[in-house]
């Protein structure tokens, strides 16, 4: 019989997941597997986590990896590839990870135009901490740290980096996805595969954002969070190629 | 034997290169032991800088001692605030373009006099007066052979050949007004 | 071989060259700034790379990614910087990722003085991050001696798979002396360093779930984390082979200066005057002030020893009480110190040993 799936041999057999019920970041790190896989870059790829629930990879990834500081995954991105050029760098970042406490390293590596790849999870909400306010939390949304909900005279707006990022000349590719739908989860995948072909073709910084659940934090069941990103998430962050230098 | 120098002037009178002239040619020509150590305020223009030289056969303790056998100076606030290290019987270098040998209010001290910034303006280049002071310095020293601070000049002017021969004139100049305050 | 006049920043830098140092990643900060600049002209020559980071938590990050990708690498900074660099400073030690950097330390706490101090000793000393780890700290008191430990700094730094911290201060870093270079590291040797670190660098591995690179600052499992302070703590334990320390004429001394940096050169000329004039002084310089030698004090004769005299630029004093701990209560210890941007007198600690004798 013809197989035509099995699983991805970036992520170890004998491992489980830790993560929470309805969670994406395991379809997302099974997605960048499955590049990994495809693109047959196995032997020269590296995860730079960051410090949250992104961390939570780093025991059942095959390939390499090393934990930043939280927020400095960008800096130890850039020492990495400048030393190492031929290796495939990418960093995995939380909302709080990447735009919070990392948005100096997070902008300036962008600024620089370092050839590598961000994987930005935006799910609004500090998952690892227990629900705290992000940087992307949206206008309303309750956090422990926000009990009465992001209110803008307070908190200010909610951060859209892929917009944020669109201001500097040197980025080579920005998407939002998200994994909401089986469509979007084939699209978050095609766009990780084009982050991860541009810059192993030396072209510069890329970063696909993936809008996503946080159940628990959310304090919604699995599903209910997904009607939660397609009817709240995507109008704050909407969907698409925000830029593609090609 | 050691020598400590201080040379103290206005920020733009190449008041570090003529001390880092000394401890190169020191370095380059010489088994001394010797340091340079710079002091500068936090502005990057027009603020004082000075400079200490030390040169010694023996090991140097501090860069900077508490007490100076020689000192250059290249204008009056410095002659101010450097004077009190000077030693007793020490030897002050002063810009006497700029600095009034009436304002050394120490006898105990030699004054060797030389109109540097005159000097430098006549010799058609302001930034001279610091090498035309070094060669007052050296010729009444003679802490290091003045040949051997030539070709340090020299080598250091090397990618700037043109400005060589107002250079070695300036140095001679120096050292004939060093050599005749003996 | 031939003596070249050089800046100690300068001279650091070029050691780190010769070294094999292939990664430098920095941040503007005075009394510092020649080291970046020194690496930014010097790099591209030799085929490595300079960054100039967005701060000093970004540029010791960047260390941190080249070292853990195997390329020996370097940071440096001054006072206030290098408390901005800890955290990168103990994810190295807790990752066991080699690294050198440099404090070419100025006036404290805050902006403090942009002159020379050593008040940062007990940072350096005990606690240059968060989590209780330990690194080789090496103090130069000359130029020549900031390119030696400079040099040995990297081969530290890689046998123990930890980071290794040069504490020069704003003297050090800003005079200029002849110094004798050592050898350049060839691109062989470079690259078999670099090699030689394959198995653990993240710089991507062949399908094997047991031996790809997996480099961590911290672990989820407790009995794994437990198991990673206790080898580290060996690690500690196995440098007291690596203590440096100059004691000088302390056998018959009457009072023995205790310094480092460029208080002890400073110390050691008063040695020097003193023995001239028939008086019985002596010195100790802790030259690894991490880990300290206790043991020197020791040898101090102390049925003669009047006291010792702590000299440091820093107050309050912070050397002192590692003399102290070193002394144990066998004779009194005095200080003589100074702080603000000033450099120790050497009349001042003339006066202090004057002061002992006296008594």
């Amino acid at each position: 019989m013809e197989k035509i799936y099995s699983r991805t041999l970036t992520i170890q057999e004998d491992k489980v997941s830790g993560f929470c019920p309805g969670c994406m970041h395991s379809t997302v790190v099974k997605l960048i597997g499955e590049v990994i896989d495809e693109l047959g870059i196995i032997d020269k790829s590296v995860m730079i986590t960051g410090i949250g629930c992104c961390g939570l990879h780093m025991d059942y990834i095959a390939y390499d990896t090393i934990t930043a500081p939280h927020g400095r995954a960008c800096a130890v991105a850039t020492g990495m590839k400048r030393t190492s050029p031929d290796s495939l760098i990418f960093t995995y970042q939380g909302d709080g990870d990447f735009a919070s406490i990392g948005l100096a390293e997070s902008v300036s590596a962008a600024n620089r135009g370092e050839n590598i790849t961000v994987i930005f999870i935006n799910n609004g909400i500090y998952g690892m901490t227990g629900g705290q306010m992000a940087p992307t939390t949206l206008l309303g949304m309750k956090a422990t740290t926000a009990p009465k909900g992001r209110i803008a005279e307070e908190h200010g707006y909610p951060m859209h980096m892929c917009e944020i990022l669109n201001q500097l000349t040197a980025p080579h590719y920005l998407e939002r996805t998200s994994c909401n739908t089986p469509q979007n989860v084939i699209k978050t995948k095609n766009a990780i595969k084009k982050a991860f072909t541009y810059q192993l073709e030396g072209k510069g910084f890329s970063m696909v954002e993936i809008v996503t659940s946080c159940p628990t934090n959310w304090g919604l069941d699995p599903l209910d969070a997904l009607d939660f990103i397609e009817q709240k998430m995507l109008p704050e962050f909407p969907l698409g190629v925000i830029r593609d230098k090609k | 034997m050691e020598t400590n120098l201080c040379v103290a002037g206005f920020g733009g009178q190449g008041v570090m290169t003529l001390g880092k002239f000394l401890a190169q040619a020191t370095c380059d020509s010489t088994d001394k032991n010797v340091t340079f150590f710079p002091s500068y305020g936090a502005e990057q223009r027009g603020g004082t800088a000075n400079c200490f030289v030390v040169i010694s056969d023996g090991m140097i303790g501090a860069p900077l001692g508490d007490v100076m056998d020689d000192l250059i100076v290249m204008n009056g606030p410095s002659l101010v605030k450097f004077l009190p290290t000077l030693k007793q019987g020490g030897t002050l270098f002063i810009n006497s373009s700029i600095v009034d040998e009436k304002d050394v209010n120490r006898p105990d001290v030699k004054v060797v006099k030389a109109p540097v910034t005159e000097m430098a303006l006549d010799m058609g280049n302001a930034k001279v007066l610091n090498v035309i002071m070094l060669g007052v310095y050296v010729g009444y020293t003679e802490v290091v052979p003045p040949d051997v601070v030539w070709s340090t000049i020299e080598h250091k002017l090397g990618s700037k050949p043109k400005l060589l021969p107002l250079n070695k004139q300036a140095f001679e100049k120096g050292l004939e007004i060093g050599r005749s305050q003996k | 071989m031939a003596r070249t006049l050089m800046k100690g920043c300068e001279a650091i830098a070029e050691a780190a060259v010769r070294a094999g140092c292939r990664f430098f990643a920095g941040y503007p900060i005075t009394p510092q700034n020649e080291i970046p600049e020194y690496f930014a002209r010097r790099l591209p020559e030799v085929g490595g790379t300079f960054v100039q980071g967005e701060s000093e938590v970004a540029s010791v990050n960047m260390v941190y990614g080249a070292a853990a990708a195997g390329t020996r690498s370097m940071t440096s900074s001054s006072s206030p910087g290098i408390a901005l660099k800890s955290e990168g400073i103990s994810y190295c030690a807790a990752a066991r990722i080699p690294i050198v950097y440099a404090n070419i330390s100025r006036g404290g706490p805050g902006v403090g003085a942009i002159q020379p101090a050593q008040q940062d000793y007990f940072q350096a000393t005990k606690a240059s991050g968060n989590g209780g780890f330990e690194m080789l700290v090496l103090a130069p008191s000359t130029v020549q001696e900031a390119v030696d430990l400079t040099y040995a700094a990297f081969d530290y730094a890689d046998r123990d798979r930890n980071p290794v911290l040069v504490l020069a201060d704003g003297v050090i870093g800003t005079m200029m002396e002849p110094v004798e270079l050592p050898p350049m590291k060839t691109d062989e040797e470079i690259a078999a360093i670099k090699a030689s670190k394959k198995a653990w660098a993240c710089t991507g591995h062949k399908l094997d779930y047991a031996n790809r690179a997996w480099i961590q600052p911290g672990q989820w499992n407790t009995v794994i984390m437990q198991q990673e302070n206790e080898k580290a703590a060996a690690l500690y334990a196995s440098w007291q082979k690596d203590i440096q320390v100059e004691e000088y004429m302390i056998e018959d001394a009457e009072v023995v200066i205790a310094a480092y940096g460029i208080c002890a050169r400073i110390g050691k000329s008063v040695v020097d005057i003193c023995r001239a004039q028939g008086k019985k002084v002596g010195l100790i310089r802790p030259i690894t002030v991490h880990p300290f030698p206790y043991a020197s004090f020791d040898k101090i004769d102390y049925g003669v020893c009047k006291g010792v005299l702590d000299v440091e630029m820093s107050i309050p004093a912070q050397l002192v009480q590692d003399v102290d701990l070193g002394v144990k209560g066998r004779c009194p210890i005095e200080t003589c110190l100074c702080s603000g941007g000033n450099i120790m007198s050497r009349e001042a600690v003339l006066e202090a040993v004057d002061a002992i004798l006296a008594k």
